[in-house]
Parts: C-alpha cells; structure tokens; sequence
C-alpha cells in the first residue's frame, strides 16, 4: 500500500513589533555593536556586567557606566560534551561565568576549549567578536583561554 | 484568621513519554481521585480551581486554557491559572479562601515535557536580552551551581552522589516514580560526567504527568469527615534574574520564605524538598537547618520523577500524605521555581 498522502505547510513563528531594549541595556548592546563592553555601577559600587536597569538590593535606579576589559577570569564553568541543536558550537565547548577586569560581577558566556582538561576555574579568557556586530549579546561570539 | 487544611492529594505517574496521551487526559485521571477521597462529585462542589502549568512546554500561547476542559466547568465555575509549578496556584487559592471568596479550593498541576527538548525550552525563561538569545540551558547553569560549590568545599561529588542513592532507594517505595532501585555511591560515582562536573544521575528526568490537591476550611473538613493536614504557614520569595548576582552556594530566599512560614517553630518530621539537582538537595538541607532526625524526601524527591509544573504541588501533596496516615506529626515542603533554585516557596504542615 503506498504510504498516505501527508499534508503540510511551512509556518513561521514571527512577531510584527520592534522592542526597544531601553536606555540600559540598549546602551550595553550598542557598545557591543562597538565592540566594547560595559558595565553599570551598582548602589554599593560594584561594577554589574551586562548592566542591571535597577539594583537587585535596593532597587534604585542605576545609571553610572563603566568600560570593562575584554579579558577576564572563570569562576566558574560547566563542561557540554555533546552540545545541543541550539548551542553556540557543534564541538563540546563550555558555559562559563566570567568575571571581566575591571567588573565585579561575573556574566555567562560561552568559552571555546579543545578539551575539558584544558579549563579550570581561574582560568584567563578573551572576548572574541563576531564577525559581524549587530548589537545582540551573540555579538561576542565566545571567549577563548588565553 | 481562618484555618487551612489539605484533604486530598493524588499524582500520576511519572512516566518519559506519555505518547499521544494529552494534557487533559493526564489531568482526568488524578481529579477523579481527589474528588473520590472526598466524596465530591466533581469541580462544580468545590468554590475555587486554580491550575498550574506552563505554556512553553506545549509551544502554544494560551495553552493551559485547554487544561479546563478537564474540570467540565459547566455551569461555568471560578477559575483560575498560574503560569508556574501549581504549588503557587495553591497558595493562589489559600489567598482566595482567607479573603472569604472560598471555603474550598481544587488545585491542579500538569506538564508533558516529553515533546520539546525540556534544558532548552527552559532556556528561554532567562533573561531575554543576555541569556536566552545564547540558549544557555538549565543543566548547564545548574552544573555551574554545583562547581561552585566543589570549588568552594562545600559539597564532594560523593555527597552528591548519596543524595541520588537515598533518593533512588526511596522511591522503591513510591509507585509513581521513574527512577528508583538499589544503586550504590560507588556505581554512580564510576559513570562518566554528563555536563561536568554533574552526571546524568544527578539531574532530573523528564516526566510527564499531572497532580492535585483539594484544600478547605478546617470546618469544611470536618463536615465532608476526611482525613486532614493543617497548612500552618506558607510563604514565597524570589531572588535576582541576575545568575552572579546571587550567592548560588545558598538559598536566601528559601531561608526567608521558611522564617515567614513559621519552620522554626517546632519539630519537622519529614521534608520533601523540590531540588531538580542532587547538589541542590544539599543546599536546601542546610538552608532548612534539617537534621538526621528530619525523613528527607522519603517519595525520592525529583530526582525519581520530575513533572514540571506539578512537582511542587506534588512536595505539599506527599508531606500530607504521611500526616493524614498518621507517620508524621509536622512537616515541610519546598517547591523551586527559575534557574539554579531562583524562586522558592514554603510550606508548613501540621497534623489536626
């Protein structure tokens, strides 16, 4: 019996409306695109990377911008052997917090490695930018040990 | 204020792959056994529903709407619904009762995770412009909770590993579970890492199911004669988003949440503990201040079952049952919600 005839269609999920990010998280973006990365002062004066709108403690609005190095240290990292469809790369690579120089909260990124033997914790890495910038987080496509 | 009890509980089982079985048809099964410990007839002889489920698992907006065809709410009924683990449509519900809206309420949770790729979907619950463009899943950042907390001395990985072995051996005993059986530290410890440093034995499985909870007045209870626990606190609190914001190696918020709900004020018999991850058990062990002579997880916790969006309900659910049977005299249960234990709710059983 040849196989029943299975109708289908294509269907794309789309959203026909533009988001501003704000003046916060708009401006991190934006330096991305720059290829810069900054950061915002928290109420106690810690540098908050990516920047926070409002502080987690006190909830006062924040403002005060910081440039950040593109370098910076693990405190921690997660090792994906076999990445899923949706992760950054096709090879085993981790997720990492990294605390950039300059900042004093880590942010989560990706961290390109050949081996899990070669990552610890402590470890130093390197932003490395897309090739293209557009202002999206993936703007910085990874980092790298250094 | 008017007091609380819990008088029926029922869960499916918890199964990987429900196969055609749909929401609703995981939902029918464990209402009729809530209503038939009771002696009710269906929704319409409760005064309140309140679901919990998330519409991300089905890929649909507006998907647990589908949901309340289960209830058959004509004559239309007072419903309600939580996009999160059904354990806050029960504290939903407890509001609706203390406000005198309600002297009863039917709870309800369900989730079929089976179809999606559940660490990602889950992804997108994070932060919209920094995380969830990267599809950073929720094993990765639980695996880096559980590293900071290896690097730090806090835990060893045998501790997580006896975490797995007591929750696998506990749930021999529990008929609903996926996961359970003798397994020794030693074997769990020879397997391989999965996303390092956690091993696929310490994350949950994904199950799909449903459970509920009918709770009441204490009057109520004493008039429909049942069996009954009193809910003698219940509290919630959330922490930041933002992941290196917060200390991982703790959980502030469920030290808040368990002060508010009154934890301290006597003796807990048993706790069953909502920590999709074996290291997170640890954390809420310690953040709880629970000893030996506390019964933890004695169902198997979520490690032997995890249905999103019911496990929650499911904590409170099993605390009663081992009050109503008359095991324990007061206990504790905590249902999780957000990443790397984020969001965390409190509540406090006590036997009649």
């Amino acid at each position: 019996m040849p196989p029943p005839e299975v109708l289908s269609q294509a269907f794309e999920l789309g959203f026909t409306y533009t988001r501003s990010t704000g003046p916060v998280v708009g401006r991190f973006l934006t330096e991305l695109r720059d290829r810069k990365i900054v950061g915002i002062q928290g109420s106690d004066g810690r540098v908050i990377v990516p920047p926070m709108e409002y502080d987690p403690v006190t909830a006062e609005e924040l403002s005060e911008f910081v440039e950040v190095g593109q370098q910076g240290e693990i405190v921690s990292f997660a090792w994906v052997k076999e990445p899923r469809d949706a992760h950054p790369f096709d090879q085993p690579f981790a997720w990492a917090m990294i605390k950039l120089d300059g900042a004093d909260v880590a942010m989560i990124h990706c961290v390109s490695a050949a081996a899990e033997s070669d990552i610890t914790t402590g470890a130093r890495v390197q932003a490395v930018w897309a090739e293209q910038t557009v202002g999206f987080i993936t703007d910085i496509r990874c980092f790298e040990l250094v | 204020m008017k007091k609380i009890a819990i008088v029926a509980y029922n869960q499916s089982d918890c199964v990987s792959w429900a196969g055609a079985t749909n929401e609703v048809e995981l939902i029918m099964p464990v209402l009729r056994r809530v209503f038939d410990q009771v002696g009710l007839n269906n929704a319409q002889d409760v005064d309140f529903v309140c679901s919990g489920s998330c519409d991300y698992l089905q890929g649909a907006a507006f998907a647990f709407v589908a949901g309340v065809d289960a209830l058959g709410a004509v004559p239309p009924i007072k419903e309600s619904h939580v996009e999160m683990d059904a354990a806050w449509a029960l504290y939903e519900s407890i509001l609706k009762i203390r406000m005198g809206h309600a002297d009863s309420a039917l709870i309800y949770g369900f989730g079929k995770s089976s179809p999606g790729e559940l660490p990602i979907v889950l992804s997108q619950q994070l932060d919209p412009y920094y995380l969830a463009p990267q599809w950073v899943d929720s094993i990765s950042l639980a695996a880096m909770q559980a590293r900071l907390m290896l690097d730090q001395g806090l835990i060893t990985e045998r501790d997580m590993a006896d975490v797995v072995a007591r929750s696998r051996g506990n749930a021999k005993t529990n008929p609903h579970a996926q996961l359970s059986g003798d397994v020794s530290v030693e074997e769990l410890l020879a397997q391989e890492t999965y996303v390092s440093p956690l091993r696929k034995s310490d994350c949950p499985p994904v199950s799909d199911g449903a459970s509920a909870v009918i709770i009441c007045t204490v009057e109520k209870a004493r008039e429909w004669g049942v069996p009954y626990a009193i809910i003698s606190g219940i509290d919630h609190r959330i922490e930041s988003h933002n992941l290196a914001m917060r200390d991982l190696t703790d959980s502030v918020s469920t030290r808040k949440a368990a002060e508010a709900a009154g934890v301290g004020a006597g003796s807990i018999d048993v706790a069953e503990l909502y920590a999709p991850f074996s290291h997170q058990e640890i954390i809420l062990t310690r953040t709880l201040g629970l000893t030996d002579k506390t019964l933890v997880n004695p169902s198997g916790g979520v490690l032997a079952g995890n249905l999103m969006m019911a496990s929650g309900l499911s904590r409170i659910g099993e605390v009663f049952n081992r009050i109503a049977s008359g095991e324990a005299q007061r206990g504790v249960a905590h249902a999780t919600s957000g990443p790397c234990l984020q969001h965390n709710l409190v509540t406090v059983l006590e036997s009649a």
